[in-house]
């Protein structure tokens, strides 16, 4: 059993594991019950499960635990709170961009990494953003619009 | 006579509906579930405005099979424009009885009195009464009358209006809301080794090299050809699941191939013929003919998440949960595969990611159910792998439609015929289908042939072949092959996608042939008042120029449909460009879906099923290569967000309809026919087989 230190969304934490190949996904999951990064294939292509590692967006469903060892981990549960939402959330709320919502946590995640490199993106920098991300219910506009407006309210346009 | 709402009559006691738990609070049922197209808070909408609550008072609780109406399936676009019209007249149902009970109360008639957020006003005055002080003294086990009216549209607060989708937020935060977030006490992860097809039996089990890839423990299940493997940890039994492909032999093995894969392999299949309407004329009546023959392949939900189930069997009850269309028919298709009493299971509906039919929920509620049973008192959570998703989800069937024509001398058709080859799109269970498990387990029943969706609602694969336009004789030839080389079954439209492709596509052949630009000739042949009003107002919206010259790589196509003949009606104009791929540009829809409860929501669900029939029709197809071939997003690609068009979506209501119709499914139609005629306009060839594949339109550019 090796244990393995890092953080997630600010706090410390420290996981056992009997096999350190285990997915950084499954940790999240299975031990320490955040359970808003989603499966979705387990294959890298599908951005359900994307976190950001010491600020760059990932897919966490084949990173090995053992390769965040002393990282930082942001996942959708350490943007905002219902109380105080990211302006991601807020925007994603104004705009209803979603339908089943299942890949939202991802689309967040990579928005996020998006904006803190270009705060002021095109609607198809946006879009390209978000190629590693798929919506099968086609809320796609939605949430290209959200972005949009995300990007505004954080630069104080809105 | 009895005029209750279908599902309001199958289910008319009244506390099935309404409940009054708390001081301040309403909880409705309904049978309908939630699946990403915002049935819930239109339900919530529904039943503030006929109870006169605020609708942050109503809970509105879903699909479970105790103490909730069963709705059957919720598909087909008929949630709102049925369920909803059963919630509607239950909720003016209970305020009836609650008036005349406070009329009792106060001694005055019921006449004088009016609720306003729950409470009751005699003349305008507070009375000190509300739902929650009478809630005592009104019995709502009782059926309900249907005699309440209901209420005028001019009088509604929230239908009508957009609202905020209630479940959106969670989902946001990163709640765990979603089945695949489920963890009971004591659970145990599982994966299923399932059989590539029906009659397949286990030959041979490496257990050794099954229990080396899992690098931690797991555990076996078996019952006959069903096996499973079990364990705490879920990337154990994931790695498990994973390497018993390869450890697992198999005897009667099916290996399809390409050619199977195509539409027009089923022409030389066993079928099942019908013929709705009258026979086709042998002579032409000294009119032209037309034929064509359009086509598509399999397709696959491809829901973004692999299914997930979980159940619990302890002192003789089984309970399941499910992300499942229908809790009531999956509840009697495991009581059926189980051998248990109906009344010995329950079954909860909890959100998965969106599912636009039937694909593996049922059978992975299954899977854990039979795994559960073997395990006595301890929760089993089965989630399907990715592979095993695209692999054994079932497929929408591939279909070949000819369309024949027979043309007067002002160029409109006197005569339609649709004659369609297809796989039936009803695997169900409770259709008298097999759960997947069930093909596996010993001692099963034989199962009955599936038979198509009926008629009465809507049909299946002859969905939408019947054209709206004033066609003096017209008919369907279906031919139901009865075996496909990949389980098929539901999804969204049926069969509406590819008969509105071939008829559509065919009307603007027809127009062309005659010299007319598609949006007058379309306007040439159909009276329907609420048709020629979509399809005018989508004209207008795109700015449609008539006769536009096209051929050189741009193009702009239109197409209609009223979904099933009887739901929306949507009209859709599409700009794109071709070279050797297509890229849309810009989609334009108007639809008249009557009275829309939520109207951002109806838009989001028309926007939805607009993105996704282009994904369909430029990418999407099933293939089979000595065995399945779509394994994974890379096998089986999607639209992504730099391939999505801009979109603008007008809810029309030009005869001020208050009768919701059904939108979820009312533009993949309209969308993959305007991409098929917009793409020939702008090549100037058409290609009348889906998906429009690169190589489609390279051979095309040679003709
Ligand atoms: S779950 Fe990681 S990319 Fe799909
Ligand atoms: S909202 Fe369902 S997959 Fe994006």
């Amino acid at each position: 059993m090796a244990a393995f230190q890092f953080t997630v969304n600010g706090k410390p934490v420290s996981v056992a594991l009997d096999n350190e190949e285990t997915p950084l996904l499954d940790v999240l999951r299975n031990e320490l019950g955040l359970m808003g990064t989603r499966f979705g294939c387990g294959l890298e292509q599908c951005g359900c499960c994307m976190v950001l590692i010491d600020g760059q967006p990932e897919k966490c469903c084949t990173k090995p635990t053992w390769s965040v060892a002393g990282k930082h981990v942001t996942t959708v549960e350490g943007l905002g709170s219902p109380e105080r939402p990211h302006p991601l959330q807020q925007a994603f709320i104004d705009e209803q961009a979603g339908q089943c919502g299942y890949c939202l946590s991802g689309i967040l995640i990579s928005a996020k990494a998006l904006l803190e490199k270009n705060p002021s993106p095109t609607r198809s920098q946006i879009a390209l953003a978000l190629d590693g991300n798929i919506c099968r219910c086609g809320s796609h506009n939605r949430i290209l619009r959200a972005v949009e407006k995300a990007a505004a309210v954080m630069l104080g346009d809105v | 006579m009895n005029t209750l709402p279908g599902p309001l009559n199958d289910n008319p006691r009244l506390d099935l509906w309404v409940s009054f738990p708390e001081a301040g609070k309403v909880a409705v049922n309904t049978g309908r579930v939630e699946l990403g197209q915002g049935v819930l808070t239109a339900m919530a909408q529904i039943a503030a405005d006929e109870l006169d609550v605020a609708m942050t008072r109503v809970t509105v609780r879903s699909g479970a099979t105790d103490h909730m109406p069963n709705e059957g399936y919720t598909a087909g676009s008929q949630s709102i424009q049925f369920g909803g019209l059963a919630m509607g007249q239950a909720c003016a149902d209970v305020r009836a009885l609650f008036l005349d009970s406070a009329a009792k109360v106060l001694g005055c008639s019921a006449d004088e009195l009016s609720v306003r957020d729950g409470k009751f006003l005699r003349n305008g005055a507070a009375t000190g009464q509300d739902y929650w002080t009478l809630a005592g003294a009104v019995d709502l086990a009782v059926n309900a009358s249907g005699q309440a009216k209901r209420k005028a549209a001019a009088d509604l607060t929230f239908v009508g209006r957009s609202s905020a989708r209630t479940d959106l937020p969670a989902k946001l935060f990163g709640e765990p809301v979603f089945i695949h977030d489920m963890r009971l006490a004591g659970m145990k992860h599982a994966r299923v080794v399932r059989q590539p097809n029906r009659a397949a039996t286990i030959g041979t089990i490496d257990v050794d090299a099954i229990r080396r890839a899992a690098k931690g423990p797991i555990s076996f299940v078996r019952s006959g050809d069903f096996l499973a493997i079990v364990g705490d940890d879920e990337h154990a039994v994931e790695l498990a699941g994973a390497a018993a492909v390869n450890h697992v032999t198999w005897e009667h093995v099916e290996t399809p191939t390409p050619l199977q894969q195509e539409a027009n392999w089923l022409l030389q299949r066993p079928v099942v013929d019908r013929l709705l309407g009258s026979p086709e004329p042998v002579d032409a009546q000294g009119k032209q003919r037309f034929e064509a023959t359009y086509s598509r392949g399999y397709l696959a939900h491809a829901s973004i998440s692999p299914s997930c189930g979980l159940a619990e069997f302890r002192d003789g009850h089984l309970t399941v949960w499910t992300h499942c269309q229908g809790v009531f028919p999956l509840r009697g298709a495991l009581a059926r595969m189980l051998k248990l009493e109906a009344k010995a299971i329950t079954v909860h509906h909890v959100q998965g990611s969106g599912c636009y039919g039937h694909n593996g929920a049922d059978d992975a509620a299954a899977d854990a159910a039979v795994i559960a049973l073997q395990m006595p008192g301890t929760p089993i959570r089965v989630r399907w792998r990715r592979e095993e998703e695209f692999i054994h989800e079932p497929k929408s069937p591939a279909m070949l439609v000819k369309v024949r024509a027979l043309v007067d001398a002002a160029g409109k058709p006197a005569d339609w015929t649709a004659e369609i080859w297809s796989g039936n799109h009803n695997g169900r269970p409770g259709g008298g289908n097999a759960l997947l498990a069930g093909y596996a387990l010993p001692d099963q029943e034989p199962f009955p042939q599936a038979g198509e969706v009926p008629e009465a609602v809507g049909g299946g694969a002859t969905r939408n072949a019947d054209p709206l336009y004033d066609i003096a004789d017209k008919r369907i030839i279906h031919h139901m092959v009865t075996e496909t080389p990949v389980r098929v079954s539901a999804l969204r439209g049926l069969g509406a996608m590819p008969n509105v492709f071939a008829l559509e596509c065919a009307i603007d052949e027809l127009a062309e042939r005659a010299g007319v630009d598609p949006v007058a000739y379309r306007l040439s042949i159909v009276s329907d008042p609420r048709a020629r009003a979509v399809i005018e107002h989508v004209a207008a919206m795109a700015k449609w120029q008539a006769n536009a010259p096209g051929g050189d790589g741009r193009g702009r196509g239109i197409a209609f449909a009223r979904y099933k003949n009887r739901a929306a009606y949507s009209a859709v104009v599409v700009d794109l460009e071709v070279d050797d791929e297509i890229r849309l540009r810009h989609v334009w829809c108007a639809t008249d879906a009557g009275l829309a409860v939520n109207p951002d929501g109806a838009i989001n669900q028309l926007e939805g099923g607009i993105i996704q029939s282009a994904s369909w029709v430029l990418k999407e197809q099933v293939r089979l290569d000595n065995g399945p071939a779509s394994l994974d997003w890379d096998s089986y690609p999607v639209l992504k967000f730099s391939e999505v068009p801009e979109i603008a979506v007008a809810l029309i209501n030009p005869t001020q309809s208050d009768m919701p119709l059904g939108v979820g499914e009312a533009t993949a139609g309209p969308t993959a026919a305007a991409i098929g005629n917009a793409v020939s306009h702008a090549l100037g060839s058409r290609i009348r087989d889906l998906p429009l594949t690169r190589e489609r339109i390279m051979t095309s550019l040679l003709k």
